[in-house]
Formats: C-alpha cells, sequence, structure tokens
C-alpha cells in the first residue's frame, strides 16, 4: 500500500457524488458508515450482518430493477466471504450491476486483522475469472475519477476494487432497524411496503 | 414408493408439474437454486420459462441475499435446495428475520430413507430443527398429492405475511438416488 493511499470516505464521496437515483447495498461494517455518513437516502439498503450477502442481493434487486442502475458498495472481507457469489453473478451478468469493494486488507471491525487481500489474494482477479469483464483496480484518485461514470451508468456488470488506506474514520450509523430500512427502501423505490 | 432417481432422469413427474404450476401461480419472478436430482424436473421448467429469471448459485447462503434484493425491487423468488445445503443458511437467514423478508424455499430431503450415502444423515436430521431454530416455518410434504398446496400455502404464508417459509420434500415421496446408474 503506497503512502498516499485514498481515504474510504473520499472515495464514496466521490463515487455517490453523481448517484443519481442508483440503488445502493451496503456491506456490513464500514462500507455501510461510509454511505450512511456520506450519502444518506431511503435508496439505500444497509447491512448490518449476514456477512457475505452484499454482492447477491445487488444480483437479486439488479434483476427485479433492470431499469435502475443498482451500486454494491462493501469490503474486503465482507465480499470474502461471499466469492462465491461472485460466480453467481459471473452466470447472469446484470449489465446495471456494479459492485465496489473498498480494500482496506483488513478486518476493520474487529481489531485490523489482515484479510487475504493483505497476502496473495487478487479480488479483482477473481472477479475476471468468474467471467466478469469490465474490471478495474484503482489506487489513486486519477483512476477513481476516470472509472466513476461506469460505476453509476454500468453498460455491464462492472467489478471494481478500491485500495483504501485501513484508518477508521469513525462511525456513522443508520438504524438497526431492519424493517424500517427495508420498508424506506421498498416505498422509494416501489411506491409501497 | 416413487422409482428410483438418477441424474440423467429427463421425465417430468405430475408433482412436479403440479409444483411448478404453483410457483408460477404465486407470481414469482426469480428463482435461485443449488440442485438437486428430486428438483431437477423443476428447474428445467424454469430455465425454459422466459418469464423467470434463474440464478444458479455456488452456495445456498447467497438463496437468503438472493431474495432479499429480489423483494427490494418488487420480485417474488423461490429458493430451491436440498437439505445438506440448510447448514449453509444459518446466519444469512439472520437478513430474512431482521428485515421480515418473505422467502419461500423448497428443499428436498437427503439422507431420511433408503439414503446410500450416510454422509447426508446429520444434516438431514438437522434440518427442520436447524430451519425452525432461524426462524423459518416448516410445510412438510409426504404424498406427492399434497406438493402443490403446500407450496401455495407457503407461498401465501411468506408472501402475504412477510415470513420464512421452507417446503421440505420427504426423501420416501421424491425417490431415493439410484446409485446402481
Amino acid at each position: 500500500m503506497t503512502e498516499q493511499a485514498l481515504n474510504r470516505r473520499d472515495v464514496v464521496k466521490t463515487i455517490l457524488a453523481d448517484r443519481g437515483d442508483a440503488l445502493v447495498v451496503t456491506g456490513l461494517g464500514s462500507s455501510t458508515w461510509d454511505v450512511f455518513a456520506i450519502s444518506p437516502s431511503d435508496r439505500n439498503f444497509y447491512l448490518w450482518g449476514a456477512m457475505g450477502s452484499a454482492a447477491v442481493m445487488g444480483l437479486g434487486l439488479a434483476t427485479a430493477q433492470p431499469d435502475s442502475q443498482v451500486i454494491v458498495i462493501t469490503g474486503d472481507g465482507e465480499m470474502l466471504m461471499g466469492i462465491g457469489s461472485l460466480a453467481t453473478i459471473g452466470v447472469r451478468k446484470p449489465p446495471n450491476l456494479s459492485i465496489v469493494v473498498l480494500d482496506n486488507e483488513h478486518y476493520g471491525e474487529t481489531g485490523m486483522q489482515q484479510s487475504h487481500t493483505s497476502f496473495d489474494t487478487s479480488l479483482t482477479d477473481i472477479a475476471s475469472a468468474n467471467g466478469i469483464k469490465d474490471v478495474h483496480l484503482v489506487e489513486n484518485g486519477a483512476e477513481l475519477e476516470a472509472v466513476v461514470p461506469r460505476i453509476n451508468a454500468s453498460e455491464e456488470t462492472c467489478f471494481v476494487t478500491v485500495k483504501v488506506a485501513s484508518t477508521d474514520p469513525g462511525k456513522a450509523l443508520p438504524t438497526t432497524d431492519g424493517v424500517e430500512i427495508k420498508n424506506r427502501f421498498r416505498r422509494a423505490v416501489l411506491g409501497t411496503i | 414408493m416413487a422409482a428410483g432417481l438418477t441424474a440423467t432422469d429427463m421425465s417430468v413427474r405430475p408433482w412436479q408439474q403440479d409444483m411448478f404450476d404453483a410457483i408460477k401461480e404465486l407470481d414469482i419472478k426469480q428463482v435461485g437454486y443449488v440442485p438437486d436430482a428430486g428438483h431437477s424436473a423443476v428447474i428445467r421448467m424454469c430455465h425454459a420459462d422466459t418469464d423467470l429469471k434463474v440464478a444458479v448459485m455456488s452456495n445456498e447462503a447467497e438463496g437468503m441475499g438472493l431474495a432479499a434484493g429480489a423483494w427490494l425491487g418488487g420480485d417474488r423468488s423461490v429458493i430451491l435446495m436440498q437439505s445438506s445445503g440448510v447448514g449453509n443458511c444459518a446466519n444469512a437467514l439472520t437478513l430474512i428475520e431482521n428485515c421480515r423478508f418473505p422467502l419461500l424455499m423448497i428443499i428436498t430431503m437427503r439422507g431420511e430413507w433408503a439414503e446410500f450415502n450416510p454422509w447426508q444423515f446429520p444434516m438431514s436430521r438437522a434440518t427442520p430443527g436447524l430451519l425452525e431454530l432461524m426462524g423459518t416455518r416448516i410445510f412438510r410434504v409426504d404424498r406427492e398429492e399434497d406438493a402443490a398446496d403446500t407450496v401455495r400455502g407457503a407461498g401465501r404464508f411468506a408472501f402475504d405475511g412477510n415470513l420464512s417459509a421452507a417446503v421440505l420434500l420427504s426423501q420416501k415421496m421424491i425417490g431415493s438416488k439410484d446409485w446402481n446408474k
């Protein structure tokens, strides 16, 4: 990791500044805090558990809402736990699904233990190996700026790993009431719970 | 007693057709599955139906995320798996309970009757209890003529009640796997 590693909350701000009506699913832990801190919206679904479910939730949502951009924002640990879901997504490849992994190479909520991406695991290689073609590894601000339009208006399933600093920007906690999160989301998207 | 199941059996039994019809009557739009021989006819029918969006999953736990995402976008779904996969679902079921997502699972039972492979026995024994512990209501089917109606009823329970329902299809009804073919 370089000295100028990106700050995760700045990254989320850059990505979601132009989100428009995009539907966002966040992986539990820091990704949920980041998105809630930067871009709170009824069109966000914040995971507080079910680790490993974020990407495949994006698949179900993108399939149900083919005219909406769906953006999954999660961490390396959460993506690793649901790594098989990249194979499932690779079969279906919904064009309106973007998956962004904020990769700090650590388990940030549990004491900053090193994750597999600190070693030899490459999430972008795994995404590519599952047939996802629009795959990007982002390590600096210029690369991030270049990829943001693809995240917000994907033409095929898009997978982006953004290497971020393993610093803790502090917690920003949305409601833990899952029914409330679900009902808000459905009311915003479907007009009914 | 049903005839032995083989991996290459391309027939559709009446209860399988009826169960597929029930899935369609429930207005289900998405299907996620980890296969089982007992589901193979329904899986083929799902793939052949252009109104259904079907995902082969690498792990049964993906079914909870898929169903939740589908529901957030307005789609009803059904998740197909065998009993051995229920053990993979425990933590993912917290998503369903905490948010009261409707979930309809159809689970073929292995390891409960004339099972050749003893490695299926523990999850067969644990399946109903594990599902109930994690907040899922069990609807068991032992007779072919009950399969479709049970799926309809479990679907109503799930989608009208925002609750989790699992239809367990007995191995005796499905037919045990024939290891000689």
